[in-house]
Formats: structure tokens, C-alpha cells, sequence
């Protein structure tokens, strides 16, 4: 073999050698423990912290609230689509206030008429006409409608 | 962020909202439009080479340090512009085989090292152990290592470098169709998106490839002799010029059967389409690409194969014509990237996309990386001039 | 530039051409297009999660959209979703409209007068969670990937930010969050189905529109919906595997 072609095969050699082992050193540890990618991946992504508790955790202090609201239509409303998340007034309830949306503009994100919502699943109303001017709360319990 | 505000004021139709942003920009832009530079150079090369053609032999050095020049910042836009730039070598450890983007890596460092380099490396291989012997200090040193320290001058020792550069350059074709074809493949296997979706893809972007590399090579050549105040060889112009009117015919001849194809075929994406190369993509696709970058260059080239002017005449339009070209594959790879992304993919509307001449990053960036190989292409012809080495005997 | 090249480059040429395309069968044999989609559906083992949205129970609130941002702490501008709700307009003239303004977060307004409706309704958009996913197969360094569940999930300590899957998904459900330079997407909040929660956007939906559940389990809500409705996916001429089934979905939806 010529001299030229010895020496540019160990260079090559050198070459794959070197990426070989940085192969070695830099392959995240789980990598293919499931699949081509890192296993520990899979925990780190279900290891994060939920924002929204649900219902269940609420009823736990606001259990009079919770029963108003199974008995109404707004049963299948959840509390923190209207309160937002709970996370933290659930571990610490004095400290972490939630917002309490009153206005008008709140209720109507549901309730406008809109010819795409579907009229039998949601009633809705004219934003403007319906009782103009008064929050819908005054005449409506946002925990149960018709009380 | 403003400017997808601006983007968003001006929403053409319906667009899902994530599209609204153009993830792949100028920068993106510039990445096969270098590395097709890189594969054209190199085809040039090897067309001097495995074919044997006399009159090309004056740009033989020049087109191969070009590839280089311009190799050894092809990946940089693509890097620049991950948004996670320092993870770039997560590519090469832990490749993705099913992504036609993880091979790049490899397909990148087959053709820059067991290609390019060799092949230069055979080239060059006898004049740098002249020149290592004639320098002093540390160019000595330099020249020295870059023969891995042999100094075999024997004629065998040449039959031996001649032998295998003729061998790698006859690997490198295929490694040149390769790596400008799989960039093309890139995007041609986005079935997403119906405006890259097309098997014709890789070889489109290889004929362009073709042709920009040959018109940069052209356009270099004139330069460094203007340079050097050294006179052109005219007939090795004009024999670079009939092969880039050939390829320019072929490549037009294949675009135009794509979008023929697309346009009698008119499956559900066409109305989008028709809307976007007539209006978003007029000024690029029909002026830049078509007229200047092909129609006027192939008329050009066309008379000049039957009527020859004068040779100052003759040298003024090649300059031109080069610079034509470039600049029409340029826009050409611009309406393949930006305009893909400009309509939706719910064939509903489109998003728009302004360069942002001054302050963007993508467009110093893109700027940076097409200027940086001129300054390698220098130091690499400081390095090893071609017209300094050993004139071969031919026997 | 004389030397005898007849003698062994045309051979070695051949021969080396040879090994370079025989190499290339062997590969193929051994592994016949297994390569070409990142994921293989588990048969019959473990959950196989898929989704099912009612078109004609979504009443356009957008609570779905809104709670996901907070739950996943998606970029407040209106350029980074993982779900979110189109309004579709289809006039009497045959002209479609359609519009997403902020996601559908602040609500909607119907633009054409009542009069000249033909049709209309919504449609809630998220990531299909596709069985043969176009985005996990392109990407370069694995780190955007299919769980064991069917789940196409991002690993953003490892994600380089190409943005290649951003252009592979059909359904425009990725995007590249400005802070992170990652890529950012719909989990099916895996971190919630794994503490036993349902996804945010199902939780908020005030009218049950959205469901998910086991596509494996034959008597799984999902299942049933999907069995006892007319459902279609989206894009079904792309083959994604979409496992995201929409009851009632008109043909103009894309
Ligand atoms: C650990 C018991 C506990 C749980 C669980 C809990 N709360 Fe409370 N909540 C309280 C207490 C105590 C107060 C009164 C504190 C105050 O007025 O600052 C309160 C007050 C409130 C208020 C009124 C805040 C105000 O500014 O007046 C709202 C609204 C509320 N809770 C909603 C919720 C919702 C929605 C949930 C479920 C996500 C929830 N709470 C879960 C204990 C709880
Ligand atoms: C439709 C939206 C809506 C939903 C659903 C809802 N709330 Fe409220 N909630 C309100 C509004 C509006 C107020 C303010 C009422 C007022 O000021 O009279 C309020 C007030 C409260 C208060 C403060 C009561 C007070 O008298 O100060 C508590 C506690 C509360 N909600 C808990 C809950 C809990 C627990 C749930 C779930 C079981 C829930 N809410 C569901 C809209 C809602
Ligand atoms: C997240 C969406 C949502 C919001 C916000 C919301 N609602 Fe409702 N509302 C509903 C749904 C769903 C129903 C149940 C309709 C049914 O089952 O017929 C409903 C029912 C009602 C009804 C009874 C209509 C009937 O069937 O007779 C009234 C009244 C009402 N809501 C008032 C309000 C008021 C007042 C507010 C503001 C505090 C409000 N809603 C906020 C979703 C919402
Ligand atoms: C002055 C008291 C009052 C106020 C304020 C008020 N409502 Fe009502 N609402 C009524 C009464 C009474 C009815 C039943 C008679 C009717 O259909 O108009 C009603 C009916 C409804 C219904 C059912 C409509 C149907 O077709 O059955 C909805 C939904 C509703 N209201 C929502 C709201 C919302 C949202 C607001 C705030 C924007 C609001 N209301 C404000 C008194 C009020």
C-alpha cells in the first residue's frame, strides 16, 4: 500500500476514533430505554406541576358552593374556567386570592348569539339587548342560573 | 415580535395561528443556496477531470478551493439559526434515522473529508512538499503537517496521488449529486407542504446547483485574473459558458415540467399556489428567477454559441450573465423556502415575510456567511496558488 | 494526466460502485422500511391515547384554548398556541370564511349578517397526536418523539431548535417558543393524565365537546364515540395515522 494512503487511513482512523468515543461520552444516559430518544424525557414531561385541580379539590372547603352549582345547569362548568387556576388558593387559600370575573363581557364570552354555537346546547342572548347595563350577576346566581 | 404583530395586521385570508410566524428564514435561505454553490463548483471540477476536458484546466484548482472555500461555512446558516445553537452536535451523536435532516451531518462530513479534502489533498500533495521544502520557519512546519509529514517526491509516489484523485474525483460526482440532492430532498419530502412536496425536488435543486456553482466559478475566475492583472483565457470562458448553457437548459426544462405538472395536474393546493407565485412571489419567482436568472442568460449564452463578438464584448456579458445567475438561483431558492412557508397550510390564506434590512440578525447573519468563504477562498489560494504549482510533464 | 486509466479505475470503479449499492441492499434487507415511520403501534398492550372533539357540542367560549396556555405556560402573544378554535363561515355565495382571532381566547364575533349564512360552526384544533407522525420523523436528534402511549411529546432539554417538524406537521400545531429557542407542542397534558387529571382543555370545556381515552380498549369512551359517530380526521389523504376523530366534520375543515 503507498505511503500516502497508509497515512491518510490512520488520519481517518484518528478521525473515527475520536468521534467514536465522543459518541460514547456525550449519549444521554436512558437514550433508546423506549425508543430513539430519552427515556428519562417521558418523566421529566409528566413530572410538572398541574395548574388546574378540578372540581373535587375545590368542593374539599366550598362544599356549599359545589352543591349549588351540581343542582344548576352551570353543572358542567367548571369552577376555574370562571375562577381560574387553583392550584395554589388550594394549598394556601388565604394568601392566593382567585379572580372573580363580574362583568358583563364574562358571561358573554358563553352566552352571545352567535349563529355557530349550537342553539340547543347553550342559550344565548343578545349581548347588547338583554338586560342592558346591569351585570348579569345581580339577576343570575353564576353558581346556579335560575335562583 | 413587532414584526409578527405587522404580520398579523396584515393576514391575508385565514392562516393557523403558529403559521403566522415563518420559522425558516433568510438564513435557511442561504443554506442550500451555499451548498449548492459548493456542489456546482465541485461538478465543474470533476467535469475538467473524469472527462477530460482541455479547455476547463485553467479553473481545475480554482473550482476545488472554491468548494472548500465555501464548504467549510455551509452548515454555519443552518447552525446559526437553530434556536439552540450550541446542542448542534446532538446531530452527529445521536442521528435521527427516520429525518432526512440527521444524515446531513454525515453526508456532509463524507463529502467535505473523504471528497474535497482528498481530492485536494492528492492534488496538491507533491507541490507541498516542494513548497515545505523551499519555506522556512513556520510555513514550513504548516506545509509539512499538511502532507502528513511524507516527502515522497518519487514519480511513483505521483502516479499514486493521480491515481486516487482521478478515483475520488469519479466518487466525488455521485457525492456531489448526493449532497445537493438530499438537500433538495429536505424539503421535497415535506408532504405537509404541497409547494416542496415533489419527487422532482432534488433534481431541480441539483441542476441549479449545477449552474450556480459553474457561474460562481465562471464569475471567480474572471475576478482573480482581474486580480492578478493576469489576461483571461477566452476560450476557457467560453467553454465554461456552453456548459452553463446546457445546464441552464436542462435545469429549466426540469422546472418547467414541475410546474407544468402542477399546473395541468391542479390537485387541491393549486388555487392557493396560483394565488401565491401571482401575487406574493410575483416580483421573485417571475422577474428575479425566471427573467433575470434564466430567460436573459439563456438567450445571451444562446446567441453567443452561434455569434461570437469581440472578446472584451464576449468577457463583459459572461461577467454579467455569472452575476445574473447567482442572483436568479438565489431568488430561486428564496421562493422555495420563504414562499412555502407564506401560504397556509389549511389552503386558506397567507402570513407575509419583510427582511429586515437593517438590524435583523437573519440578514447580517446571511450576509456574514456568504462574504466569510471569499476571505477562506483568499487564504486558501494564498495558501496553495494554483499557478504556482509543479507544471506536470506530459508524456 | 496520462496515465493508463482504463486499467484499474473503470475496475475499481465498478467494483467499488458494487460494494456501494450492495451495502446499500443488505441495509435494506435487513431492514425493510422499518425506518420509515419513527413509532410502531403496541398491539393490544398498554393505552394507545387518541381524541375525540364533538363539532356540534363546541359552542366557540375558547375556555379550552385559554386554560391550556395557563396550564402549559404557553407565550401569552397570539402567535404560539397548542390548541385553539376556529370559527368557519360558510356563506350562501359559496364563499368560505374562516378566523381564529387570538386563538378563539377572547371569544368570537360572527362578521357576516345572519341572513347570508349558509353554514357555520367551530372547530377546536390541537396536535392529532398521529400514529405515524410526519413531525417525529423528521426530526434529527430524537428529541421530538412518540411516548410508549402514542403521545408525540417534545424532549425540550434536548430539542436544537430547527424547526423542521414545525414545517412537517400538516396541521400547523408546533411552533418554537421565543424564550426557550425549543420547539413547543400539545402533550395531551401527559403531565396531568399522569397524575390522574384530565387534559386542561377537556376539564374547561363547559359542554363535553372534547374527549380522550384508550383506542385500545375497545368500551373506552373514545372508542365508543368513535364507533357510534361519523367521525373523520383531518388531512386523511396525507396518512399521518391521525387519532384525533371529529364528529360532524365538515369537508371545507382543513
Ligand atoms: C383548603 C380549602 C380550600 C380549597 C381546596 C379551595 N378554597 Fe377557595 N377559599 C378558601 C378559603 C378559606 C377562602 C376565603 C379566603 C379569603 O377570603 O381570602 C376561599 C375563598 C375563595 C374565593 C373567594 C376569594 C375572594 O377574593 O373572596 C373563591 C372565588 C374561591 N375560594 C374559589 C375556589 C376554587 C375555584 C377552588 C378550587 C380550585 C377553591 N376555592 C378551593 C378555601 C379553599
Ligand atoms: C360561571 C362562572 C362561575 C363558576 C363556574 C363558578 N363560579 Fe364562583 N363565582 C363566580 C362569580 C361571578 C362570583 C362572584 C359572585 C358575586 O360576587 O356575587 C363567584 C364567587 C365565588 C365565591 C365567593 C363567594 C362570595 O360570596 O364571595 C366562591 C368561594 C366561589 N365563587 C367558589 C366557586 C366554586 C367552588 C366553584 C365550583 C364549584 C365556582 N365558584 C364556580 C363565577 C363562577
Ligand atoms: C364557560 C362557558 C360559560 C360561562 C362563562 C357562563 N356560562 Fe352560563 N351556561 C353555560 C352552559 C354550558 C350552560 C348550560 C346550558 C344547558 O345545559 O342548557 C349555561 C347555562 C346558563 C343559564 C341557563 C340557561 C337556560 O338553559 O335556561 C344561564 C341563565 C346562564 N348560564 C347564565 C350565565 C351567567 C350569568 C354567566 C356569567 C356569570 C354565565 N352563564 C357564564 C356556559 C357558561
Ligand atoms: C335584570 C335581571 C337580568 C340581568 C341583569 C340579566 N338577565 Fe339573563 N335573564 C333574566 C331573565 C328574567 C331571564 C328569563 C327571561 C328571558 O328569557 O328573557 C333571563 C334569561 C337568560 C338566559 C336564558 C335565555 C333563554 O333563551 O332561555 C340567559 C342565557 C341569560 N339570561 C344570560 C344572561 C347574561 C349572560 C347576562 C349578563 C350579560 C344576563 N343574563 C343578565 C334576567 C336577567
Amino acid at each position: 500500500m503507498p505511503l500516502q494512503v497508509k497515512r491518510l487511513l490512520l488520519a481517518f482512523a484518528v478521525f473515527i476514533a475520536i468521534m467514536l468515543v465522543l459518541k460514547y461520552f456525550l449519549t444521554p444516559d436512558s437514550w433508546r430505554e423506549y425508543g430513539a430518544y430519552r427515556g428519562k424525557a417521558l418523566t421529566e414531561i409528566s413530572g410538572k406541576e398541574a395548574k388546574y385541580v378540578e372540581m373535587e379539590t375545590c368542593a374539599e372547603c366550598h362544599d356549599t358552593i359545589a352543591g349549588l352549582k351540581t343542582q344548576g345547569l352551570h353543572v358542567s362548568v367548571q369552577c376555574e374556567i370562571c375562577h381560574g387556576p387553583g392550584y395554589k388558593h388550594a394549598d394556601d387559600p388565604d394568601n392566593n386570592d382567585l379572580e372573580i370575573p363580574r362583568e358583563r363581557q364574562f358571561c358573554l364570552r358563553c352566552h352571545t348569539k352567535n349563529m355557530a354555537s349550537p342553539q340547543d346546547i347553550i342559550k344565548q342572548i343578545d349581548a347588547v339587548e338583554h338586560n342592558e347595563g346591569e351585570e348579569c350577576i345581580t339577576c343570575h346566581n353564576p353558581h346556579q342560573p335560575w335562583l | 415580535m413587532e414584526s409578527l404583530y405587522e404580520a398579523l395586521a396584515n393576514l391575508d385570508g385565514f392562516i393557523y395561528p403558529n403559521e403566522i410566524a415563518l420559522n425558516w428564514d433568510l438564513l435557511i435561505v442561504m443554506y442550500p443556496y451555499i451548498t449548492g454553490l459548493v456542489a456546482g463548483a465541485f461538478i465543474l471540477a470533476s467535469l475538467n477531470r473524469v472527462f477530460d476536458i482541455k479547455a476547463l484546466k485553467p479553473t481545475y484548482e480554482i473550482s476545488l478551493l472554491t468548494a472548500l472555500a465555501f464548504m467549510l461555512v455551509a452548515t454555519m446558516p443552518l447552525i446559526t439559526h437553530l434556536g439552540q445553537p450550541l446542542r448542534f452536535y446532538e446531530m452527529l451523536i445521536t442521528p435521527h434515522l427516520t429525518s432526512a435532516m440527521a444524515i446531513f451531518g454525515f453526508v456532509y462530513l463524507w463529502y467535505l473529508m473523504v471528497v474535497l479534502l482528498l481530492e485536494i489533498w492528492f492534488d496538491y500533495r507533491y507541490d507541498m512538499v516542494i513548497w515545505s521544502q523551499q519555506k522556512k520557519g513556520f510555513m514550513k512546519f504548516f506545509y509539512k503537517a499538511l502532507t502528513l509529514w511524507i516527502s515522497d517526491t518519487s514519480p511513483e509516489s505521483r502516479k499514486t496521488d493521480e491515481k486516487f484523485g482521478y478515483f475520488i474525483t469519479v466518487i466525488g460526482i455521485p457525492s456531489a449529486f448526493l449532497l445537493h440532492g438530499y438537500v433538495g430532498f429536505i424539503f421535497g419530502s415535506i408532504k405537509a407542504n404541497p409547494w416542496w412536496s415533489t419527487v422532482m425536488m432534488p433534481v431541480i435543486f441539483l441542476f441549479s446547483a449545477m449552474v450556480s456553482g459553474i457561474a460562481l466559478v465562471m464569475f471567480i475566475y474572471m475576478a482573480i485574473n482581474y486580480l492578478r492583472r493576469k489576461k483571461t483565457d477566452i476560450f476557457c470562458l467560453d467553454t465554461i459558458a456552453k456548459y452553463l448553457f446546457y445546464i441552464l437548459i436542462l435545469d429549466f426544462t426540469l422546472e418547467s415540467l414541475d410546474q407544468i405538472h402542477r399546473i395541468y395536474e391542479a390537485d387541491e393546493s393549486f388555487d392557493i399556489l396560483k394565488i401565491l407565485v401571482r401575487g406574493k412571489l410575483f416580483f421573485t419567482f417571475f422577474i428575479m428567477q425566471i427573467g433575470i436568472g434564466t430567460l436573459i442568460p439563456i438567450t445571451t449564452l444562446g446567441v453567443l454559441q452561434f455569434k461570437k463578438p469581440r472578446e472584451r464584448t464576449r468577457k463583459i456579458l459572461y461577467l454579467i450573465i455569472s452575476i445574473f445567475v447567482l442572483v436568479g438561483i438565489f431568488f430561486m431558492r428564496w421562493n422555495v423556502v420563504i414562499g412555502g412557508q407564506l401560504f397556509s397550510k389549511s389552503f386558506y390564506g397567507f402570513t407575509s415575510y419583510k427582511v429586515n434590512l437593517i438590524g435583523g440578525t437573519d440578514v447580517s447573519l446571511s450576509l456574514l456567511w456568504f462574504i466569510v468563504p471569499f476571505f477562506i477562498l483568499a487564504f486558501l489560494i494564498w495558501l496553495l496558488p494554483p499557478w504556482k504549482k509543479f507544471v506536470e510533464k506530459t508524456n | 494526466m496520462a496515465i493508463n486509466k482504463e486499467n484499474y479505475t473503470r475496475r475499481d470503479f465498478i467494483k467499488n460502485s458494487g460494494m456501494i449499492a450492495g451495502g446499500v441492499v443488505l441495509v435494506s434487507l435487513l431492514n425493510p422500511f422499518k425506518l420509515v415511520f419513527a413509532t410502531k403501534k403496541p398491539v393490544g398492550i398498554g393505552k394507545w391515547y387518541g381524541v375525540g372533539i364533538d363539532i356540534e357540542k363546541c359552542i366557540g367560549c375558547g375556555s379550552c384554548a385559554r386554560a391550556c396556555k395557563i396550564e402549559n405556560e404557553v407565550p401569552n402573544e397570539p402567535f404560539f398556541f397548542r390548541n385553539w378554535v376556529e370559527q368557519y363561515t360558510i356563506m350562501n355565495d359559496g364563499q368560505i370564511k374562516v378566523s381564529s382571532p387570538n386563538g378563539g381566547i377572547d371569544g368570537f364575533k360572527q362578521p357576516v349578517p345572519d341572513e347570508n349564512i349558509y353554514k357555520t360552526f367551530f372547530v377546536p384544533k390541537m396536535c392529532n397526536h398521529c400514529a405515524k407522525s410526519p413531525c417525529t420523523q423528521v426530526c434529527p436528534v430524537g428529541a421530538s418523539f412518540e411516548s410508549p402511549e402514542g403521545l408525540a411529546l417534545v424532549d425540550q432539554s434536548y430539542c436544537i431548535g430547527c424547526g423542521y417538524c414545525v414545517q412537517a406537521c400538516p396541521y400547523g400545531c408546533r411552533y418554537i417558543d421565543p424564550q426557550k429557542g425549543v420547539v413547543d407542542k400539545c402533550t395531551l397534558c401527559y403531565h396531568r393524565l399522569e397524575k390522574g387529571l384530565n387534559p386542561a382543555c377537556m376539564m374547561a370545556c363547559p359542554t363535553g365537546a372534547r374527549i380522550y381515552g384508550d383506542l385500545n380498549d375497545k368500551e373506552s369512551a373514545l372508542s365508543l364515540f368513535v364507533k357510534e359517530n361519523n367521525c373523520a380526521v383531518l388531512k386523511p389523504q396525507l396518512n399521518t395515522g391521525s387519532k384525533l376523530f371529529y364528529n360532524a366534520l365538515s369537508q371545507e375543515v382543513h
